[in-house]
């Protein structure tokens, strides 16, 4: 007695496992997604250069959050002297105001989920 | 010197990865070609040893006894320490692929208070093995988000449910703590005690360095230094796609990383680590003990070629009345 057509039954149902991304992606159609983003058109310049916006604004936002929430400084000045409200909604958003295409694009794309919205509203709430 | 060895090979792979991309410039190697023959070789290593185990008859049924057989119905059998039917199998099959149960049995040989031999229960590597395999598992699934596009729910809620209690930022996973405190223990373990340093080969070591290799280099990725994850994905849905790119500003330590797991999963089908499908289909574990139920036959026997007495009368008796030998007929 041979169990082989058990073990391949059970073979084939590994390959099916660890083959699930390609059939996965090609269900999706997305395979060759890359999020584009919406920069703002009309503003000046960020709080500090983009490649470090780019890798660290999660580590400025908490900063900013422990500096405001639990310091009670309220003003951030850049090394180049200039300064703003140390604020989500009324700095940041206040350029990037559009979550959905910015935030989220590239939080979607990599299953980020970021806790800000737990404690602050969303903008498009805001707009009436 | 087996810990050397191994180590040193670890060490030599990670330079081979940073030189390669930083010095050489070897980034389509290190990023298109390697990840996807590992992909092949994995597949075709794991179907190849799989099916060469397929192929071996299984003539009887030699499962591991610790409970009471089936047998007269007043007689209480113990289903899962001795199955009887398909479900005391699956019960047992599920028991030790999730909670290594049989591991949980492992016991320990001491001598106490001078010739006084002892035995005890322990469950030390129980416990460190059921850490490392479930952390592990918890990360690999984890990874999906980089080869799936969108990311399904299942993958978002096990990764905020990794990062419960959302210490630090980014949030750290209890599983990437957990992973590298097993590994750790199950390293010390080999070289705590001296009779399980002197049974441990460089086979031993060498796949627990390359994992300390990847959990440390991964750690360092998310926790310590930033890297270009947009890219990362991009370049991973490549391989799935068959439209492989590798984008600018990846740095070196992610090909480090990505180049041990690709060594990892080539040694996997080819080492000790193949306990994976093993574990599947282990005889001892995986049979029914229908040994007494059913019959069972030999998948191999031919018609065996018979000379019965009476035929062995019939040739010699002629020389056997002479002898004056007892015969059955006259």
């Amino acid at each position: 007695m041979y169990d082989a057509g058990k073990i391949i039954i059970g073979l084939i149902i590994f390959l099916i496992i660890i083959t699930f991304p390609v059939w996965y992606n090609i269900a999706m159609g997305k395979a060759t997604y890359i999020p584009q983003l919406e920069y703002p058109v009309d503003a000046e310049q960020c709080v500090a250069d983009s490649a470090y916006i780019r890798a660290s604004h999660m580590d400025l936002l908490n900063t900013w959050r422990d500096k405001v929430v639990r310091e009670g400084e309220r003003v951030y000045h850049t090394p180049d002297g200039r300064r703003f409200e140390m604020s989500l909604s009324n700095t940041c958003m206040k350029c990037h105001n559009k979550k959905e295409e910015f935030c989220d694009r590239c939080h979607n794309y990599l299953a980020v989920d970021p806790y800000c919205w737990d404690c602050h509203i969303e903008p498009k709430e805001l707009v009436p | 010197m087996n810990i050397v060895l191994s180590l040193l090979a670890v060490i030599i792979l990670l330079l081979l990865a940073f030189i390669g991309v930083d010095v050489a410039g070897w980034r389509y190697f290190f990023g298109v070609i390697m990840p996807m023959a590992t992909i092949i070789v994995f597949i075709l290593g794991m179907v190849y040893r799989v099916i060469k185990w397929a192929r071996s008859p299984v003539p009887f049924r030699i499962t591991t006894t610790c409970g009471q057989q089936k047998s007269l119905p007043w007689f209480k059998a113990s289903n899962l320490e001795n199955p009887y039917n398909i479900w005391g199998v699956l019960g047992r099959m599920f028991l030790e692929i999730f909670f290594f149960r049989s591991l949980f049995r492992n016991t320990k040989v001491g001598l106490k208070d001078g010739p006084r031999l002892v035995y005890g229960s322990t469950k030390w590597l129980w416990l460190g093995g059921l850490v490392f395999h479930w952390s592990f598992l918890i990360v690999f699934i984890r990874h999906f988000k980089f080869f799936a596009e969108p990311v399904p729910a299942w993958v978002l809620a096990l990764q905020n449910l990794d990062g419960f209690f959302q210490i630090g930022l980014p949030i750290i996973y209890a599983t990437d703590i957990a992973l590298l405190a097993a590994l750790t223990f199950l390293f010390l373990r080999r070289v705590a005690d001296p009779k399980l340093r002197y049974i441990s080969l460089a086979a031993d070591y060498f796949p627990l360095f390359l994992l300390m290799g990847i959990a440390v280099t991964g750690v360092l990725m998310r926790y310590f230094t930033k890297v270009d994850i947009i890219g990362i994905k991009e370049m991973a849905m490549g391989w799935l796609s068959l439209s492989p790119t590798v984008p600018e500003g990846i740095s070196s330590l992610f090909f480090m990383h990505l180049f041990l797991v690709c060594c990892l999963f080539i040694y996997f089908p080819f080492s000790k680590l193949l306990h994976m499908a093993g574990i599947f289909v282990s005889p001892t574990r995986n049979l029914a003990n229908t040994n007494r139920i059913k019959r069972h036959v030999n998948p191999w026997d031919y018609p065996v070629k018979l000379h019965t007495y009476e035929e062995y009368e019939d040739e010699f008796r002629e020389v056997m009345k002479a002898a004056e030998m007892p015969l059955e007929k006259e």
